[in-house]
């Protein structure tokens, strides 16, 4: 614990520090690649402001409250959605098999493509954002169950038979939370890649949130403020990730894979 | 008889190829009746286990139980499987309850029952742990607590102690073995070695691959408490042992 908190203050220090030779030594234009401190100053101002001479003029905070609702409606409706379907999908193959062309053609379409189609049915506002993540989640969590379902150790299905559980009961107290730590783990994967269409589908549709943003400034050319939405994006993403990452263990303790065991014999 | 397999045959399709996994099989079990079945792999012991558990469908023939003909699984025949078949996610007591959850019983009734069956299998310390924290032999033992739970008249078990180490199998075959006679189970085992369905079974049934077939039944009358190191107990030994052709015949020469 000790020493991952070091490695991570001096990683830091070192990008700090390489920034400000970067700057120092480099010939560039102090407005387009600003030193650290600049970008501080930039972070105060998204913070008590917002950003100068912008349109919204709302605060930092104000735009990752906005980001983060839209990626929590979209995160949740991908996850239901997806879970549930890939679920029955899977629990019926021969409907699935009826099902997965029209999914395989729709699923390598970058959910940023459907962005100008959703912008001319609804307009910009919420809904994009939340749409091209659920359209970026839907289909891998959709997929991923499905296919954790058939991987289900037959054996529960026949104790389930067994014991008489209803159809229903099978379903949602056995296949799923057999195929649970596989679909854990398909979610967190997609956390990932939610966050960053998330960012991209602000930029185009959204009036608010980090990726109008970062947008904004740049249409203020405030390379400062650019990166400081950059990197609250990044920041943001580390403690998603964090937040799935200790679900995903307290998943894997409770269904006895014994990962964090593994982990605490290694030592740290 | 309480359970007929009757000209049973059970045929696969794999990869396009038949595959004959039993060729008319016949057998007949007594109410109360311990039956292993033996044999090497492919000799269709489990096809035949899971056809009369209701698990696998019959190409020709038919099984009864009580005159009944085996549609599909049933709470009243509960299976065994070799890894357990406990769920994971489920504490040990709530596991023993799964049966019980059919049945529409009151939550207070399923934690009686639940606990009065771990304590005869020596886990009531144990009902808040969850599967992964207990030994292979516990977690048999609670997969038969659990079988138990729901008052069954028939036990099937698949190879249940094949992977478990040396010591704990016996302890876990004695066991067995007296739970039939106490509380009176018909019970269709497939053994995992001879001596295994020596020390358990009222018969044993030796089966031969390709196709499956029954080769021979063998009565063990050992009576209920079996002593692995007694001489009747190596003569029934040595009779199966010779049905499959692995005893050598040799001259015993003494020095004394």
């Amino acid at each position: 614990m000790l020493r991952s908190l070091k490695r991570t203050v001096l990683s830091f220090a070192a990008f700090i520090l390489i920034w400000q030779a970067a700057v120092a030594f480099g010939d560039f234009n102090p407005a387009l690649f600003p030193k650290p401190q600049k970008v501080l100053e930039a972070f105060q101002e998204l913070i008590s402001t917002g950003l100068q001479g912008s349109s919204s003029g709302i605060s930092l905070f104000a735009h990752i409250q906005a980001s983060l609702a839209r990626f929590f409606a979209g995160y949740v409706l991908a996850v239901v959605f997806g879970v549930v379907l890939g679920l029955l999908l899977g629990w019926f193959p021969r409907v699935f098999a009826y099902v997965n062309p029209v999914i395989q053609l729709l699923r390598p379409i970058a959910p940023v493509a459907w962005l100008p189609f959703i912008v001319l049915w609804i307009g910009i506002g919420d809904v994009p954002a939340v749409a091209i993540i659920f359209i970026a989640g839907f289909f891998p969590v959709l997929l991923s169950t499905a296919g954790a379902v058939s991987s289900v150790d037959p054996v529960f299905l026949k104790v389930a038979e067994n014991f008489n559980l209803s159809q229903f009961r099978t379903v949602a107290g056995i296949v799923f939370l057999a195929a649970f730590p596989q679909i854990a783990n398909s979610l967190h994967l997609a956390l990932s890649t939610f966050w960053i269409f998330l960012v991209s589908g602000e930029m185009v549709g959204a009036q608010s949130g980090l990726g109008f943003l970062v947008m904004d400034a740049k249409n203020c050319i405030r390379a400062d403020a650019l990166l400081a939405a950059m990197i609250t994006i990044g920041g943001l993403g580390v403690l998603l990730d964090f937040l799935i990452g200790r679900l995903e263990k307290w998943v894997s303790n409770t269904w006895g894979f014994g990962i964090v065991k593994y982990e605490k014999e290694r030592g740290r | 008889m309480y359970i007929e397999v009757e000209d049973v045959s059970i045929k696969y399709r794999q990869k396009g190829k038949e595959f004959q996994a039993l060729d008319h099989v016949s057998l007949s079990v007594e109410k109360g009746e311990f039956v292993c079945l033996l044999g090497s792999s492919g000799c269709g012991k489990t096809t035949l286990l899971h056809a009369v558990a209701g698990f696998a469908k019959t190409t020709e023939g038919q099984v009864t139980i009580g005159g009944k003909r085996v549609e599909g699984s049933d709470m009243r025949h509960v299976m065994i499987f070799q890894n357990y078949g406990l769920l994971p996610w489920r504490t040990v007591q709530k596991n023993v309850e799964l049966g019980l959850e059919s049945k529409k019983m009151p939550k207070q009734q399923r934690g009686e029952i639940a606990e009065r069956y771990l304590d005869m299998v020596g886990l009531a310390n144990f009902k808040n742990h969850h599967p992964h924290q207990l030994s292979g032999g516990m977690q048999q033992r609670v997969a038969i607590a659990r079988a138990l739970a729901v008052k069954p008249e028939i036990l099937f078990m698949d190879e249940p102690f094949g992977a478990l180490d040396a010591i704990t199998r016996m302890k876990l075959q004695d066991d067995v073995r007296r739970l039939s006679t106490e509380e009176k189970k018909t019970i269709l085992f497939v053994a995992h070695d001879i001596e295994e369905a020596v020390i358990l079974a009222d018969r044993v049934v030796v089966m031969t691959p390709n196709p499956g077939r029954i080769k021979s039944i063998v009565n063990i009358r050992l009576g209920h408490m079996r002593d692995r190191t007694s001489d009747e107990f190596i003569m029934a030994r040595d009779k199966i042992f010779e049905i499959f052709h692995m005893k050598t015949e040799r001259a015993v020469e003494y020095y004394i």
